[in-house]
Parts: C-alpha cells; structure tokens; sequence
C-alpha cells in the first residue's frame, strides 16, 4: 500500500510550507503524488524519483570527462585539497539543514577558510542594514492574524513564494482579521506591474532604483512635512493616500525583497525601509519582515551566529579569532579580487547564479560542487561529491524566513550509500584531523553524531 | 540597425522556479529563462520583432535571448531577463562594498540578432571557463 505522509516540509522557498502531504510508494522510493504545493515545490518533489541522480563522487580527468570514485576517495583529496589550500572559501547553504551548517563549521574552523552562504548575493545587505538600524520585526501567525495594511516591498510573492500570500499575508482569515482579504488594504510598490501588484489596492509603480526617495517621501509626509508633486515617478496625493492608510492601521506589515536589496543603496533601501517601521511604531503598531529566498538561508545566519558571532562574510583565517567585513570577506568580492585559492559549493549553484565574472575567478582553482543533483556548479566542477535531499531523503531543522525553526521530514529512503551533508562534513572533518595528527575536538564533543559511529 | 538602451532588472518568475526544480539541464529552463521582456513600444523603437532573437549587451558582456512582450507589465525603458544562466552573463559584478552585485537596475543595449542562435546552459557556463566541448 503506498503510504501518505502528511505535515511534510517543502525545501524550496522561504515560506518553508509545512503542511504537504506526500504519498510514496510501498517501498519507500518513488513519490507518486504531491499534496498541497505549488507547482515549484511539487516538481522538486518528483525531481527526487529521478533514476539518473548521482550516487556516487565523480572526479575530473586530464581529458576532462568525469569519472566516478569512491566516497572515502573524494573525501581524502576535499581533505588534502581544503588543507593545501592558502584561503579556501566555502560557500552556499541556502538549500541544506541547520545540522549541516553546524558541521560545516567545524571543517571551515580547521581548514582556516572564509565561511560563507546565499545571503551574501541575496539578503546580505538586509543583515548589514539591521546591524545598523536594528529588526522590528515578527513571526508570520502574528501577519496572518493581525495585519491589515500589508506593503509589498520590491517584492512579488506570487512568483517567488507562491503560497506565501495565502497562507499569511493575504488571503487567510486570522483571530482578528476574520474577514480575510477584505479586511487587508495591499500596497504594492515594484516597477513593473507583476501579479503581486495585480492584487493590490495600492500600487506604486516607481521608477527603478528610486526606493530611497520613495522611502523618504513616506517618512516626510508621516511626520507631517511637504514633499514635491512627484517623488520616484509617483503623485504626491498617491503617496499621502499610502502612507495615511499606514498611519491609520491597526498593524502594518512591511515585506521587502531583491526589488531593495539588488538595485542602487542596497543595505541603505533597507535601513530606510526599517527607520520607516519604527516612525510609524509612533502612530500604530507596524513590523517589517525580509522575504528570504530558500527555505533555510536563515538556517546559516542562526547557526553561525550561535557558533562565531558572526551570520555570514566569516573570515576563520586567523584560526583564533572570526573576522566580517562585508565587501571584503564576501564570496563575490574575494573572487573577484582573486583572493580565494579553492572554492567549495554547498547546498547552491554559484555557477549559474553568480555573474560570470565571478565564475570565471573562481573556477582557477580547485572546485568541489557538493550537491544532490547535477547543476552549473557540478558541470564545471573538478569533483562533485553527491549527498541527499534535505526535506525529501533526510530529515533536520530548517528556519523559515521569520526565523521559526520547522523540523522537516525524510519522506523517501535515502539512496543507498549517499551520505547526508552533516555525516559527509563529519568525515571530512575527522579526515583532516588524521592528516593533520590532531585531536577531533568537536566529534568528540558531539555526543548524538551519526558519523563516524561511537565506539 | 537600430539599438535601444534600456534599464536592466533580472527577477524571479514562476516558470524559472518550476524549470529550476526539474533541472538545469531541462529543456524547460532554457524556455523558461532564455527570454528578455521588454515594453512593445521600446520592442518598436529598436525593431524588433516579438519572439525574435535579441542581443543584450551590458558592460560585462553580451548574451542571445528571445525578445517576449512582457508577462507582467513592464513600463517603457525598462528591461527585463529572469534570473538565471543568460541573465548572468551581464550581470556586472560591482557590489558597491556590500557583496551583492547589481543584479538589478544596470544600462544595457539591446539590437536584433535574428540570425544569432541560444546558446544553451553548458554552452554558455563551460564556454565561459573553458571547458566546452562541444560544437558551435
């Protein structure tokens, strides 16, 4: 009888879905059928029945085809490579569970390299803007059931996080927004007119890259000061509408995305936007939340937090002491000033997402793609260590965008051999320890470790 | 021939996601994001035909996509390529000392190329760095 397994967690988007019902076969290894997704989430579900994923390391020739190793082979050359290397940058994580970025850490701390995840060609500037001027922010229930002026912020959830608006923004009917939709006043600011703007009460469709303005005109006119006939494209009497239907509300809720982050003053559209949230903390009761991609790049921001201080940009070089500097110690700044000597791909694909400028970079020294499936990254790669699906063969904790911790399921066996991220950073790790002659501290301190076994 | 120089947003869509998750290598990822959006005035102005094949030019490079009339709306002077492999290719890597590039808001041309072929994702990535190994 083929089995439904319900409250699944989706490893896609950062609305981290956690209410999928997935049913799979008898023996565990094929999903017949998706329950509850959207469409992104139900084809990485039937991507997994895939009979062509790697199971095995595959190693670059001379001739510069690939040829499959052993597991116990690509972890002695990642080993030896990691070692070898001046200042090797490990780099990704938006798509893996908080124990793997908790392992990764400890190969990183050992191999001296700077530590690194999505956030710095996504929401980096986000951090860098609450380093300044602080988080105001919520969990998404508390949207869900109080918010009715909602503020689309650069950002168009029906493309992006497709369930997002009706399961806490939009649609659903909360504890004191009974009425749904009805009840909520939707602004939407994007330059184009995406279907997020479509189903907006308000939409301002700015000029691109004038956020600033359009932020500052809203903060002028909530403290009651004149502001021009037109400001970023938008009318003056459009902009007073907005923000006296902000000032008016019961709870705001501000959702940002690439729209502030990718385009001119980055972290500055962002720290405006959180200074906006808390002027209008003065009249109402407002929150501001960032749209984050995958559904656990908030996972390294935490886990790293707790283990270096620092979210990510993590120099470890020093081997004593963890050092960030944004522009400096970010994956896209050290490649380009050709400052990295090794590059690891984890959980992500920086050879289709990066600019190719970067790709280029990077790619002149070894490059290790460790990743279930085959993508850009794996393609250009001198060795691709396979490993299972967080959120479909293997469980962990993931952290939605609002920093909600979900314990996500294994829905499917893992396939036979393949190591999960976690146990392959372990092995790693202790193989480093071997080579170096030291002692594994932290396996050692890691009392529920599943790799290797506790004798 | 006529040229247009139009401001460059790469976002997310739908199609790219769902393409995304059934693999790069998918022939549905090359549909789903080997494609310019821009207004059918500006499409006009340069001559271009919808559904012909443009060449977008940035300071960093240059790539063959197809020019689409616009999924969602676009205003005119401005240019949209879904986030991926071509949209890459121009995306210029300054970060302004933050570590994002600008992925979104960079100048670009864009003229006619009815002639040029898409190149695919492997072509365009191993190109790139030098690993293609197949044809032209």
């Amino acid at each position: 009888m083929p089995k439904l397994i319900t409250q699944v967690g989706c490893p896609y988007c950062g609305s981290s879905c956690d209410d999928i019902e997935v049913l799979v076969s008898d023996d565990g290894t094929k999903i017949l059928e998706v329950h509850n997704a959207c469409i992104i989430g139900t084809n990485l579900f039937f991507h997994a029945n895939d009979s062509t994923r790697p199971m095995l390391p595959r190693m670059r020739q001379p001739d510069g085809s690939m040829k499959e190793i052993s597991f116990e082979e690509a972890v002695d050359w990642t080993a030896k490579t990691l070692l070898a290397a001046k200042k090797p940058l490990i780099y990704g994580f938006g798509s893996t569970n908080c124990e793997g970025m908790s392992a990764v850490g400890r190969v990183a701390e050992k191999s001296g390299a700077v530590l690194d995840n999505c956030a710095s060609i996504c929401h980096g500037p986000s951090f860098l803007a609450i380093f300044d001027n602080g988080y105001p922010s919520c969990t998404l229930g508390e949207v869900k059931n109080r918010a009715d002026v909602v503020v689309f912020w650069g950002c168009n959830p029906m493309h992006a996080h497709p369930r997002h608006t009706s399961r806490y923004s939009i649609f659903p009917r909360g504890f004191f927004t009974q009425k749904g939709q009805m009840q909520r006043t939707i602004i939407s600011i994007d330059p184009r007119q995406t279907d997020t703007a479509k189903l907006a009460d308000i939409h301002y469709m700015l000029d691109q890259g004038h956020d600033y303005e359009l932020f500052d005109a809203f903060r002028t006119v909530l403290r009651g000061h004149d502001i021009p006939d037109v400001v970023a494209g938008c009318k003056k009497e459009d902009i007073i509408r907005g923000a006296t239907a902000m000032k008016k509300a019961r709870f705001v809720m501000i959702f940002f995305g690439m729209g502030c982050t990718h385009t001119d003053g980055r972290n500055h559209n962002i720290d405006i936007a959180i200074s906006l949230t808390r002027d209008l903390n003065s009249y109402t009761k407002a929150s501001i939340m960032a749209m984050r991609g995958h559904y656990n790049i908030a996972g390294p921001g935490q886990v790293w937090s707790w283990q270096f201080g620092f979210p990510y940009c993590i120099d470890l070089s020093k081997g004593t002491h963890a050092h960030m500097n944004p522009g400096e110690t970010s994956s896209i700044d050290l490649a380009m000033r050709d400052e990295v000597d090794c590059f690891v791909n984890v959980g992500t694909d920086a050879g289709a997402h990066w600019p190719i400028d970067a790709v280029k970079h990077v790619k002149k020294h070894p490059f290790i793609t460790i990743d279930p499936n085959y993508c850009m990254a794996s393609e250009i790669s001198d060795l691709h260590i396979p490993v299972r699906i967080a959120g479909v063969d293997e469980g962990g904790v993931v952290y939605r965008m609002d920093n909600v911790p979900i314990q996500f399921k294994a829905v499917l066996k893992g396939l036979s051999g393949v190591p999960s991220d976690e146990e392959l950073f372990d092995m790693i790790y202790e193989r480093m320890c071997q080579l170096t002659k030291t002692e594994p501290v932290w396996l050692a301190a890691k009392e529920d470790r599943k790799y290797p076994v506790k004798v | 021939m006529a040229k247009i120089s139009l401001n460059m947003i790469t976002q997310r869509s739908v199609e790219e996601g769902a393409a995304m998750e059934k693999g790069k290598l998918n022939p549905d990822y090359f549909v789903a994001c080997s494609v310019c959006e821009m207004n059918p005035e500006d499409m006009k102005k340069a001559g271009i035909w919808k559904n012909s094949n443009v060449r977008v030019t940035s300071e960093c490079g240059s790539v063959i996509v197809k020019a689409i009339e616009p999924t969602q709306y676009v205003p005119p002077g401005l240019a949209h390529i879904r986030q991926g492999v071509w949209a890459n290719q121009i995306v210029p890597p300054r970060t302004q000392s933050t570590g994002t590039p600008q992925y979104s808001g960079f100048p670009v041309t864009i003229e006619p190329a009815f002639n040029e072929r898409i190149k695919g994702v492997l072509e365009l990535v191993q190109g790139a760095v030098g690993m293609w190994k197949g044809g032209n």
